[in-house]
């Protein structure tokens, strides 16, 4: 608690409202300013401020409190208010973080990539973006969340073209991604509109409370379900929804990437918990069987095909996208389980996820600054012309195998173990046999890497020629912080907060609110929610 | 079967709009068509919440009683209070619906904008809008290797 008092009160009580508005209003600003270091400079500043921010908010509710703004002094039922609770304030922080690091990155990378005149509105661009992600996170009005999807989904789709003055298919799969995101929003917000019917409110704890006097459910919210996972799947790339992705992530931007691929999926997936977990009752048997038979249907199938997937790529970048396609099927695993240790660990596992992709993405980034590589055969020798960038490519790699130490360990372990406790061992065999796959799409860059000989121009050998150090230094942060993670020399921090996610949205017993939970019935949770759901 | 075909009108429209739309999306590959399809996709959303709104007998929701008691029922509901019943015994139609649709109305001029934006910029670099021709072009890029 005494890390707490450095922070000033008036940041932690209007923290919420601070992170999402201050990087809103001076993504405005930054559109206007001439030039690309001041508008480098201003996200630094603007990220910075969100993360310590962040970082004052989670421990705020790590120390047992829930925070609710009433945006302009409209109390919540109905009035718009900023819900944040153990679920949303991990990922609020995740997200500055990995936003403060990738700007870091973005400086050199920028400059390689971007025309120069297009630079500010391109950060202004990103800082919007940032906006909607923590927006979507923290908001806890339904229709909120839409607007606030919308507003990083747009940016982002800008983000995604800008890769076009390097790789011209970034215009089609900046296309591609529009179309597709947009009928996944609209799809959420048809089936907002559905709840809105059957509730007569938009403010989640209110909604909840609607849900559960039902008793089993209607047909509207039945529809309604169904509209949300499917809009929400689309958005977080569920496997037979994925198909944006692997496009997206392989022609924008490398700024664009690393911080797309550590976050975006991610506050989506955060909204999929929130549904599911919280605003529906997860007792209920359409959502209880939705849960445990289709996504963990989709996530198995995803996890096995997608890893499949990646080992025949020949593009660096579009194998990556693959294994995150496949990462996000153990995360809906976690879900699909629906035990205290399964979502902990699907959990875990997205943050671990997001610190791994990060890494990987900032050095396939740095490979192309200095030789211009894309394909994974053409990353011969790396290990010996860029030592320190290879070797936290290295380390994120194992990481994402799962290699004891690794933070990719920990939560592959107590997902396996989630599964295992429950009975599920087919479940256990899929995660075995999809780090085998990960094996072998990461070893084939690691053998590239290491054992062939380096390139050569004019007949000599490329000695060495290290990334600059604005790109090593987020990206060893990141590498460091996944063996922090899997070493547990964070004192089991990041366990702790996912730990306390699960108890957010009703698993185990909570430590101050209005849960009452104890026991499991069929592998279900047996919550007794009360009215005061949610914060 | 016919009364309750016309009693859900809307509702009607709703579903062969968003069909239609959705259906455009799916099957056309020329960029701006598709970009034509999803507008008609949104359009249907905008009716179905619009539809929502719409309250048996209910007059539009301005307020027809004494103007001054306005302010306080603003007041009111600021403070989370139940303003439908103070205001007498007239029926409003909802409103919200109205309010978010104006949102999303927005939402999706902006999705419109840069997808029209995108289409323009693709024009420009590959020559053509269909995405048979695209793809093809993209094919041939990937086997030759590095040019251009």
């Amino acid at each position: 608690m005494d890390v707490l008092a450095i922070f000033p009160e008036w940041l932690i009580t209007h923290g919420a409202a601070l992170m999402v508005v201050l990087p809103l209003m001076m993504g405005a600003l930054c559109a206007v300013l001439p030039n690309e270091r001041l508008a480098w400079l201003l996200v630094m500043i603007v990220t910075l401020i969100c993360a310590v921010t962040g970082l004052g908010v989670l421990l705020t509710i790590m120390g047992g409190d829930s925070m609710s703004y009433a945006m302009g002094g409209w109390d919540p039922p109905k009035g718009i208010a900023l819900e944040i609770d153990g679920l949303s304030a991990p990922v609020m922080l995740l997200i500055s973080v990995m936003a403060v690091l990738c700007s870091i990155y973005a400086l050199p990378a920028t400059i390689a990539e971007v025309e120069p005149r297009k630079r500010a509105p391109f950060y202004a661009a990103f800082l919007v973006c940032f906006a909607g992600l923590l927006g979507m996170v923290a908001t806890g009005d339904a229709f909120n969340v839409f607007v606030f999807l919308e507003v990083s989904s747009i940016s982002t789709y800008v983000l995604v073209a800008m890769g076009s003055s390097r790789d011209r298919r970034a215009l089609h799969s900046a296309y591609r991604y529009l179309i597709l995101g947009s009928i996944g929003a609209t799809f959420f917000v048809i089936g907002i509109g559905f709840l809105y019917m059957e509730t007569g409110t938009l403010n989640m704890a209110d909604m909840a409370r609607v849900l559960r006097e039902l008793d089993g459910g209607s047909r509207v919210s039945q529809v309604a379900f169904g509209f949300i996972i499917v809009g929400l799947g689309l958005k977080l790339a569920m496997f037979p929804l994925h198909m944006w992705l692997p496009g997206a992530y392989a022609h924008s931007p490398t700024y664009v990437t690393a911080f797309l691929a550590s976050t975006a999926t991610k506050a989506a997936l955060y909204l999929l918990i929130r549904f599911i977990f919280t605003v529906f009752d997860p007792n209920v048997d359409y959502v209880a069987v939705i849960v445990t038979r289709l996504i963990v249907g989709v996530a198995v199938v995803g996890m096995l095909f997608a890893s499949l997937q990646a080992i025949f790529q020949t593009d660096i970048r579009r194998a990556l996208a693959y294994s995150s396609v496949a990462q996000v099927g153990y995360m809906l695993l976690g879900i699909g389980l629906a035990t205290a240790g399964s979502v902990s660990a699907g959990y875990l596992h997205l943050i671990n996820h997001a610190v791994i992709k990060g890494a990987l993405f900032i050095a396939v980034g740095a490979f192309w600054y200095r030789f211009g590589i894309t394909r994974v055969a053409d990353m011969r020798g790396l290990g010996k012309t860029m030592p320190l960038t290879m070797g936290a490519f290295m380390i994120a790699g194992l990481s994402l195998i799962g290699l004891p130490f690794t933070a990719g360990f920990v939560s592959k372990y107590n997902l396996a173990s989630a599964a295992a406790d429950k009975g599920w061992w087919w479940a256990v065999a899929v995660i075995m046999f999809t780090s085998i796959f990960a094996i072998i799409y990461i070893g084939q860059m690691l053998k590239v890497a290491y054992f062939d000989d380096p390139h050569e121009i004019d007949g000599v050998a490329v000695v060495r020629n290290e990334a600059p150090l604005a790109m090593l230094i987020p990206l060893w942060i990141l590498a460091g912080l996944s063996i922090v993670i899997g070493m547990g020399f964070d004192g089991g921090f990041v366990v702790e907060a996912s730990e306390g996610a699960a108890k957010a949205i009703g698993f185990g017993p909570f430590v101050d609110g209005g849960f009452g939970f104890t026991a499991e019935l069929n592998g279900l949770p047996e919550n007794g929610l009360s009215a005061e759901v949610a914060p | 079967m016919l009364t309750s075909f016309f009693e859900h009108y809307n509702y009607m429209v709703v579903i062969v709009l968003m069909m239609t739309g959705l259906y455009v999306v799916f099957a056309s590959r020329n960029l701006v068509k598709k970009l034509v399809g999803l507008s008609v996709f949104q359009t249907s959303v905008f009716l179905l919440y619009i539809t929502v709104g719409k309250v048996k007998g209910g007059q539009p929701p301005i307020l027809v009683d004494d103007h001054a008691s306005t302010s306080e029922i603003v007041k009111l509901a600021a403070a989370g209070g139940d303003v439908a019943t103070h205001s007498s015994d007239v029926i409003y139609s909802n409103p919200l619906p109205h309010v978010l649709i104006l949102t999303a109305i927005v939402v999706g001029v902006a999705t419109l904008a840069i997808g029209l934006a995108l289409v323009v910029r693709i024009r420009e670099v590959y020559g053509t809008v269909e995405e048979g021709e695209i793809d093809a072009i993209d094919y041939r890029y990937n086997l030759e290797g590095t040019e251009s």
